[in-house]
């Protein structure tokens, strides 16, 4: 278990990196809890995997500092990092039976036959291939496969890290809950610190206490889910996170009053905002409000999804998603006003706000 | 749906029928036919029935060239194999060496078999050869053509150069097919180099390794040119292998009845322990 900070990460894949835009991951500057379960989240090609690389050992940075506890290990090997981690597709050792794969990190590291049986059958129950133990593991499918790989992360409880690169890619929806499910409690039982990469929100904000979001080759914003959703730092976050995302509208600003072009609301605070800067205005669909009051929108489809309907609408010539309870009604001369606590003002992508 | 049943269309398969026939099936039963008469020219034949084929395996000369041939065989196999493994684990995965390398390893490959004899046979001649005459130069006594183990190593160091590019390059292509993430949990599983090799790379080498196994194995079983060029099967007899002994028997002698009957012999020979060979090594593969 370990405290891992990150000073002043860059990393380029290719040699002479000058431009920003020739780091595949800009500068990184941040603090791993002992203990914690982070999500890092992200489009494809954002930089997450690069990072957790970085992390593990696997790939050298090319500029910055790794420490585990304080103690710089940048140059140290996976195997000194003493760093566990899943990888997207199943890695398993064909020639080997299941209970021989899960044992093999145990025995490269000389831990005794007796402890390696009991760590061993404790994963085998864990991933539920107790059954399978002496099968060879070639035969599995995929995602029993891709069980092995899991709890050959897990196998060993004296690990710095478990780091998770989208591990849960191949399985199915309902083994993918119920294997996130066993290593949030895993998290909870032996406090390893985790860092957990995907693209998928649903999977990041059940798993983690802390979401990290990267665009970009960025780290946009750090926050518990309910920060994520309700103060996005960047419009990108925004639209990222939840379904439907945010809406970002092009937005003038003055003092306290925003002008939308159709209509204007008015903040409890007038943001500071540099001069020249590209302004919008942005609102969670959950926030909107539609009615017979406000400023006027066009609909232009409604999406049933069951307990709620999703409201495409138009709104100064800019697509605008709504959300309405499943018995809210659609008036015919259809109206929106904004949540006022809800607003979020950005200034250039990123949040200006009168409070945090 | 009603499947149409009309036996014309087997006339369909008569073109390769014809083929095959003129090019494997009418030889191969001259031979046949050859290996169970007797003649004496003028396209007189007498029956001869399992004659010849008793003759061939009564004889000390068919056993002495099948003892060479399977001791030549398994001599370059448990060389060339993992010598071919070997290269190929050293060979770079990426970068301007890759091209360098594998048309640095084809080059032997795309040489004329009687043209590698030929190379070798002057590289180890000890009056101009290179190697003979350094060796000689050196006072190492080697002489390929009185020294029946000089002729054996020379051979065997021949079919080394020429072919373990072939195990290197399946075994190669069987390497590069391996994912990164392997090496990669290998090195979180703090596998060490031994480990890497023998739980990762071998067991995805493994069919490629069979394949050129098998082709190795006929290969060498079947080899002719080269001996035939640089030794022609001396000295005395010391490498003359079945082939080289069937075309003695058939072009120098010319008799055909008992090459006919060694022919099908060593036909089956290899065709048996090739059979043995992919038997024993898919079951393994198969075994749980």
């Amino acid at each position: 278990m370990a405290r891992i900070t990150l000073e002043h990460l860059r990393h380029a894949y290719g040699p002479n990196p000058k431009s920003p835009s020739d780091y595949s991951l800009k500068e990184v500057h941040h603090e791993w809890n002992d203990g914690g379960a982070y999500a890092l989240l992200g489009p494809s090609g954002c930089g997450k995997t690069t990072l957790l690389n970085i992390i593990s050992g696997l790939l050298q940075p090319s500029e910055g500092k790794i420490l585990f506890d304080g103690k710089d290990v940048t140059n140290l090997s996976t195997q000194e990092r003493n760093i566990a981690q899943v990888f997207q597709f199943p890695v398993i050792y064909d020639t080997m039976t299941v209970y021989d794969n899960l044992a093999f990190p145990l025995r490269n590291r000389k831990v005794p036959e007796n402890e390696v049986d009991r760590r061993v059958t404790e994963i085998l129950d864990m991933i539920g291939l107790a059954d399978r133990a002496k099968k060879k593991a070639r035969g599995l499918t995929a995602d029993q496969k891709q069980k092995i790989s899991l709890g050959r992360g897990l196998v060993r409880n004296d690990v710095s890290a478990i780091l998770f690169d989208e591990p849960l890619t191949v399985i199915d929806p309902h083994m993918k809950w119920v294997l996130r499910s066993q290593l949030k409690r895993l998290h909870k039982q032996f406090g390893f610190t985790m860092v957990y990469v995907t693209h998928d929100q649903t999977e990041a904000l059940t798993f983690a206490d802390k979401v990290v979001v990267m665009y970009d080759g960025e780290i946009v914003q750090i926050g518990t889910p309910a920060e994520l959703f309700e103060k996005p730092k960047h419009t990108f976050v925004g639209y990222f996170i939840g379904s439907p995302g945010m809406n970002v509208l092009p937005a003038k600003i003055d003092g306290s009053a925003v002008d939308l072009g159709d209509g204007s609301v008015s903040l409890g605070f007038a943001p500071k905002i540099a001069a020249g800067a590209r302004t919008e205005l942005g609102i969670r669909p959950e926030f909107v409000r539609l009615g017979r009051e406000g400023m006027p929108v066009s609909i232009t489809k409604v999406e049933d999804i069951g307990r709620q309907k999703i409201v495409r609408a138009s709104f100064a010539g800019r697509p605008l998603a709504i959300v309405v309870h499943e018995d809210g009604e659609i008036p015919a001369d259809p109206k929106i006003t904004f949540d006022p606590s809800a607003i979020n003002i950005y200034a250039n992508s990123w949040r200006v706000g009168g409070e945090g | 749906m009603e499947k149409t049943w009309n036996n014309k269309a087997w006339f369909m398969v008569l073109p390769v029928l014809v083929l095959v026939a003129f090019s494997a099936v009418i030889p191969l039963m001259t031979v046949v036919n050859y290996s169970v008469q007797d003649t004496f020219g003028n396209n007189e034949f007498f029956w001869a029935g399992t004659d010849w084929f008793t003759d061939v395996l009564e004889s000390d000369r068919f056993w002495d060239a099948l003892t060479r041939n399977l001791i030549f065989s398994a001599i370059i196999l448990a060389i060339e194999i993992p010598l071919g493994i070997l290269i190929a684990l050293n060979m770079p995965k990426k970068g301007l060496g890759v091209p360098f390398c594998l048309v640095f390893m084809s080059l032997p490959l795309l040489i004329p078999w009687n043209v590698v004899g030929t190379i070798w046979q002057v590289f180890g001649r000890v009056d101009i050869g290179l190697l003979g005459y350094t060796l000689a130069a050196l006072g190492i006594p080697y002489n390929y053509v009185n020294n029946v183990f000089d002729a054996w190593i020379t051979l065997i160091v021949m079919d080394i150069w020429h072919w373990t590019s072939l195990v290197v390059l399946l075994c190669y292509a069987g390497l590069v097919s391996i994912p990164d993430a392997y090496y990669q949990a290998a090195s979180i599983d703090g596998a060490s180099r031994w480990a890497v090799f023998r739980y990762i790379q071998l067991p995805k080498m493994k069919r490629v390794l069979l394949i050129a196994f098998l082709l190795r194995f006929m290969d060498s079983f079947m080899i002719y040119t080269e001996p035939f060029v640089v030794t022609g099967g001396g000295p005395g007899n010391a490498t003359t292998f079945l082939s080289i002994d069937l075309v003695k028997t058939a072009i120098g002698q010319f008799d055909l009845g008992p090459a006919a009957a060694l022919s099908i012999i060593y036909f089956l020979i290899i065709l048996l322990l090739s059979w043995i060979f992919y038997t024993v090594m898919t079951n393994s593969d198969a075994e749980n």
